[in-house]
């Protein structure tokens, strides 16, 4: 049985789909945003967090790493990431998580029993369970005998998705699933090329057999001053969304709470600083919807 | 933070601004007036009616005040904050009083004249004699030895026992009812051939004393208020007096009619039971709302009340509950209960009698009174069961998420099933609720007697240590011998339960002479005619006159103690990272040069609070073995011992006693607080830290206590106030008994702690109650610092 990447499991989740809800972090992404705040899921392949100010000196990672990719001076552990093979060996040895590994295998066996723990909540509060990630997508066999179990389960079930799969990986899917949390970030195809690494037609043109499918839809957007936040991508995004029926959207004010993490995996933050949305530029983006006739959702809805 | 003005209208405002701004002082006169009493009556007549003609004695001597525009009358001091001292239990040295007057937190102002009377009157009489010396000098070497080294704390050093809250009885009847109870149990008394009837006869005689010496100390208020009011130039506040007058001269000598003289006669009853003694927990009116809701829906429907009027009223009788700090602690029992929070703890919602949901207008109104007032005392719960609306769980939500920590919330079915566990009877239970911090009771029923702090870690310590304290070398367990001769966890884990029990009996028995100190020389008649079945068995309170008695010992550091087994569960008997020679240096070098495998410790270690398979079960190892060793146990009053889970403030003392601990956390300090996991060490958020929790059975105890820590964020809006119902509601479908929160930032607290006199107002949840940030020693500051904030993920 093929066993699923994840790098994080997190309970308590309130802001992805009804109730409260564990959230499933799957490994790998095929977009690389550049205001991404999980950098940690692109890669679909095992990464080592460093916080060198946890490091006692000890050496441990140095000693055991087979590369020779690891130096420990006064500023604790540095990695050349091109040397890295990622074996982890190094995170297995680190006594302060100096170093520590991203991504762990689960079978879906596993992953179940772990994600039901907090079952008891999710029937008080009308939650359940979210894929996100990452790309829950890249992952269609595992994702699929997951959704399985769950849906055996009788869980509520979400998909937090960018849509950028092959159509036949959302067919397969599409009716096991109870909820789709649809990213649409640029309505441009070539500031999605700039800004998300990737062309935005194969996830607009799965929103629109999705919804031909019948599946339960909710479209959020990020909102990345500087980015997205201009009117040529608001009105460009909501008329593609009226031209698929919706008439409503959820809008993400970004944070920056990620922004480190950039730094511990040796990777550049490509936009510097992006400051978070202040509520006035939020209010006029929501204005701007609200004339083009989306009925705008907060968090709270 | 500046200083914040609260209150519904001027008349509040003002009073709370009194009660805010007055500065803690001790008062001699209660000292002198209980002295003067013993001199006259000490030796002449029996210890219930001595007790009974000293409190007697105090109602018609002690000072009366009515302070300036208040409507709800009576202090226990001579105004405001003036704290009465109690020479009978705990005689204070003049070394007490400097420290008392200049200690940095919880102090009192003591003035010069009253280390006069303590050094000329109060000393010559009591030394020797109060309660705190007659009670260490009969206590067994063993005994001494644990208290010293902090195996234990003990309760009723200085305080006398109380614990018990107030029923529906006082509403219905007035103390001249009560005396005509008394009347007939005498009446029927048989001196041939009951052997217990002069005892008796000697009880009821006493608490018939207490009744009129209260009516007598409501009747000096009267008057007091009628000659104000001939003085009174202005013509509202001249009705006004009238009416106080009017309301002294009905209770509590007859039943109360109306809103008002419901509030002035639990008062009066109040500082009835606070002056005879200084009971622990003060004492409490208990389900509030339900005992006020006839008075107040009569008073809307016959006009004489306004739901406005009404809270005016309630607003100036929180202002009474705030005038009165708990009185000085000194030493071990100071390191407990480091607070000015007297504990009285009201209980909103609930069930009726017949099991109807108990929440009415009454209950939100007391939810907007708690939010305007932002007092520390009273304490506040709310009490929510399965039929309660999730309007009054919203309700209450509000007001916890603005982030001052009340009120707290309990499960109100698992509060009836451990009354019910404990063989009270399904009316009792449903009367029942919970006292001081967490403790569950049933009200105006029981004795229910917290003995004393146990110090599970302590425990552990000495048996890695072959029942030596490593601190001094002293043995202070049973000769266990090296923990390298366990041959397994579980072998382990049976020393110390070995360890437990010896200790358990040094505990037990010294709490069997102090309980009979207190039934023979200490006996409580006021209180006891306001608890029942004390009139009924002609027995004193202090002496089991209640129909339930229970002893309480209170188990501390359950979170600490489980990572220390799951460390050495783990790294000693599984994976044989460190040989025990190694762990007991590491240990007892508190992990000098060896900060590498203290991180390995924490982080290699599974812990309690993430809803871990490994961890958890230990817990249950240790919860079951408490449990078991103290259960079921007799008290010398005929009732039975129970344990329960708070703290208080137990756990940063219990830590500063203990060495370095196989957990990773070094010397001195704190412990884990409550049934709360260590301080941050649970990573998989509220979720995870509430089935953890569940696994222990709450059922088979008396209460326990967790704390959690939210940042405003995680709370914010609609979603994060329906959140934080669901995650009260869940918890509670796993019976958990009690949860209480703090929402803050650590960065605001940091921000506090550097910068005090900017954040005079910031109230933060402790143990079982809440207290200014700017009352709490560094240490406790710290701790709650270090608690775990759940976070958005």
């Amino acid at each position: 049985m093929k066993k699923g990447f994840i790098f994080n499991i997190q309970r308590y989740s309130l802001h992805d789909g009804p109730g409260i809800r564990t959230t499933i972090f799957f490994k790998g992404c095929p977009l690389s945003c550049w205001w991404c705040q999980n950098p940690e899921s692109i890669s679909p392949e095992a990464d080592i967090m460093r916080q060198p100010e946890r490091c006692l000196g000890c050496a441990a990672c140095m000693e055991v790493c087979p590369e020779e990719a690891i130096r420990v001076g006064e500023t604790g552990p540095v990695i050349n990431r091109d040397l890295c093979a990622r074996c982890l060996k190094c995170a297995g040895v680190c006594p302060a998580e100096a170093l520590e590994a991203v991504g762990k295998e689960y079978t879906v066996e596993e992953l179940v029993k772990e994600a039901l723990k907090d079952r008891f909540i999710f029937d008080k509060s009308g939650g359940g369970i979210t894929f996100s990630g990452g790309e829950p997508l890249m992952q269609p066999d595992f994702l699929e005998e997951a959704l399985k179990a769950f849906n055996r389960e009788e869980v509520h079930t979400v998909i937090d998705t960018s849509g950028c799969a092959p159509w036949a990986v959302l067919e397969r899917i599409a009716d096991r699933a109870d909820l789709f949390l649809y990213d649409l970030k640029l309505a441009d195809d070539l500031e999605s090329r700039k800004f998300t690494g990737m062309s935005n037609r194969l996830g607009i043109d799965n929103l629109k057999k999705l919804v031909e499918k019948g599946a339960w839809i909710k479209v959020r957007m990020p909102v990345i001053p500087t980015i997205n936040d201009h009117d040529k991508n608001i009105d460009a995004v909501a008329e593609l969304l009226k031209e698929c029926g919706f008439d409503e959207l959820e809008l993400m004010p970004y944070h920056n709470l990620g922004t480190a993490k950039y730094t511990r995996l040796d990777l550049e933050y490509r936009p510097g600083t992006i400051d978070t949305p202040a509520a006035e530029e939020l209010n006029r983006i929501k204005d701007r919807f609200k004339t083009q006739g989306l009925k705008i959702l907060s968090e709270d809805d | 933070m500046s200083e914040e003005i609260r209150g519904m209208n001027e008349r509040v405002r003002i009073l709370r601004r009194q009660s805010e701004n007055t500065v803690p002082a001790i008062t001699a006169e209660r000292a002198l007036l209980v002295t003067e009493a013993y001199r006259r009556y000490e030796g002449k007549v029996p210890a219930p009616m001595l007790r009974a003609l000293t409190f007697k004695h105090l109602m018609e001597n002690k000072n009366i005040c009515i302070n300036e525009d208040e409507l709800i009358v009576g202090e226990r001091g001579t105004g405001p904050q003036a704290t009465p001292t109690y020479p009978e239990l705990c005689c204070h040295t003049l070394d007490d009083l400097d420290v008392i007057n200049n200690r940095k937190i919880i102090s009192f102002e003591v003035g010069d004249d009253v280390k006069k009377i303590q050094e000329e009157t109060i000393i010559p009489y009591w030394q020797g004699r109060s309660m705190r010396d007659k009670i260490f000098s009969r206590m067994s070497r063993e005994w001494l030895d644990c208290y010293e080294a902090g195996l234990f704390t003990e309760f009723m050093e200085q305080r006398a026992p109380g614990h018990t809250v107030a029923g529906d009885k006082i509403y219905k009847k007035g103390m001249f009812g009560l005396k005509k109870e008394i009347a007939k149990v005498l009446s029927g008394l048989d001196f041939a051939n009951d052997p217990e009837a002069v005892s008796k006869s000697e009880q009821l005689e006493a608490m018939s004393v207490c009744a009129d010496a209260l009516v007598a100390f409501a009747g000096r208020h009267a008057e007091k208020a009628r000659e104000l009011a001939d003085a009174e130039k202005d013509a509202r506040r001249k009705q006004e007096l009238q009416q106080i007058a009017a309301a002294c001269e009905r209770v509590p000598a007859h039943s109360p009619r109306n809103f008002r003289e419901a509030l002035q006669y639990y008062w009066f009853v109040h500082l009835g039971v606070v002056t005879e003694l200084n009971t622990w927990d003060a004492f409490c009116p208990g389900r509030l709302d339900q005992h006020l809701a006839p008075f107040y829906y009569r008073g809307l429907e016959d006009g004489s009340l306004t739901r406005e009027r009404a809270r005016e009223l309630l607003e100036c009788f929180w202002i009474k509950f705030n005038n009165q700090p708990a009185p000085p602690k000194v030493g071990i029992t100071l390191q407990e209960s480091g607070t000015y929070t007297d504990f009285a703890n009201i209980n909103l919602g609930g069930v009726r009698p017949d099991g109807s949901d108990g929440v009415n207008d009454v209950t939100y109104l007391l939810l907007e009174v708690i939010d305007e007032m932002r007092l520390l005392q009273p304490s506040t719960n709310v009490q929510v069961s399965k039929k309660s609306p999730d309007l009054f769980l919203k309700k209450a939500g509000e007001v916890i998420r603005k982030g001052w920590g009340q009120p707290s919330v309990f499960n109100v079915e698992a509060v009836i099933s451990e009354l019910l566990a404990q063989g009270k009877s399904l009316i009792d239970a449903r009367c029942g609720g919970i006292s001081g911090c967490v403790e569950t009771g049933a009200f105006g029923r029981e004795s229910y007697i917290l003995t004393g702090y146990f110090n599970l870690v302590k425990i552990l310590e000495i048996t890695l240590n072959g029942g030596k304290n490593p601190a001094d070398g002293k043995m202070l367990g049973l000769d266990t011998g090296n923990p390298e001769q366990f041959e397994s966890f579980n072998q382990l884990l049976e020393v110390f339960e070995k360890q437990l029990r010896y200790l358990i009996d040094i505990k037990i028995a010294g709490n069997h002479v102090i309980e009979k100190l207190y039934a023979e020389q200490m006996p409580a008649p006021f209180l006891s005619l306001i608890i029942d079945d004390c009139i009924d068995n002609g027995r004193d309170y202090n002496a089991g006159g209640a129909r339930y008695n229970t002893n309480y010992i209170q188990g501390v550091g359950i979170g600490t103690i489980t990572d220390s087994l799951s460390s050495l569960k783990k790294h000693i008997f599984e994976e044989k990272n460190f040989t025990w020679k190694e762990l007991i240096e590491l240990l007892s070098s508190n992990f000098q040069n060896g900060e590498d495998k203290r991180q390995f410790l924490i982080r290699k270690t599974p812990h309690y609070g993430n809803d871990d398979d490994y961890a958890d079960p230990i817990m249950q190892e240790v919860f079951k073995r408490f449990h078991r060793t103290v259960d079921g146990r007799r008290t010398a009053r005929g009732g039975t011992y129970r344990i329960n889970m708070l703290p208080t403030t137990c756990h940063v003392y219990f830590g500063s006693v203990i060495g370095a601990t196989p957990d990773g956390r070094p010397a001195g300090m704190p412990l884990s607080e409550g049934i709360s996991p260590a301080q941050g060490v649970d990573l998989n958020g509220p979720t995870a830290v509430i089935k953890s929790a569940s696994k222990m059975d709450h059922l088979l105890m008396g209460g326990t206590l967790l704390n959690m820590k939210f940042t405003p964020r995680v709370l914010a809006g609609n979603k994060g106030l329906d959140s934080l119902t669901q995650l009260i509601r869940s918890y509670f479908i796993l019976d958990g008994h009690h949860i209480q929160f703090n929402v803050i930032d650590a960065d605001t607290l940091c921000e506090a702690q550097k910068s005090p006199e900017q954040y005079r107002n910031l109230i933060v949840r402790v143990a079982g109650y809440s207290d200014y940030f700017n009352n709490l020693s560094e240490q406790l500051q710290n701790e709650i610092i270090a608690r775990t904030a759940h976070e958005l993920g």
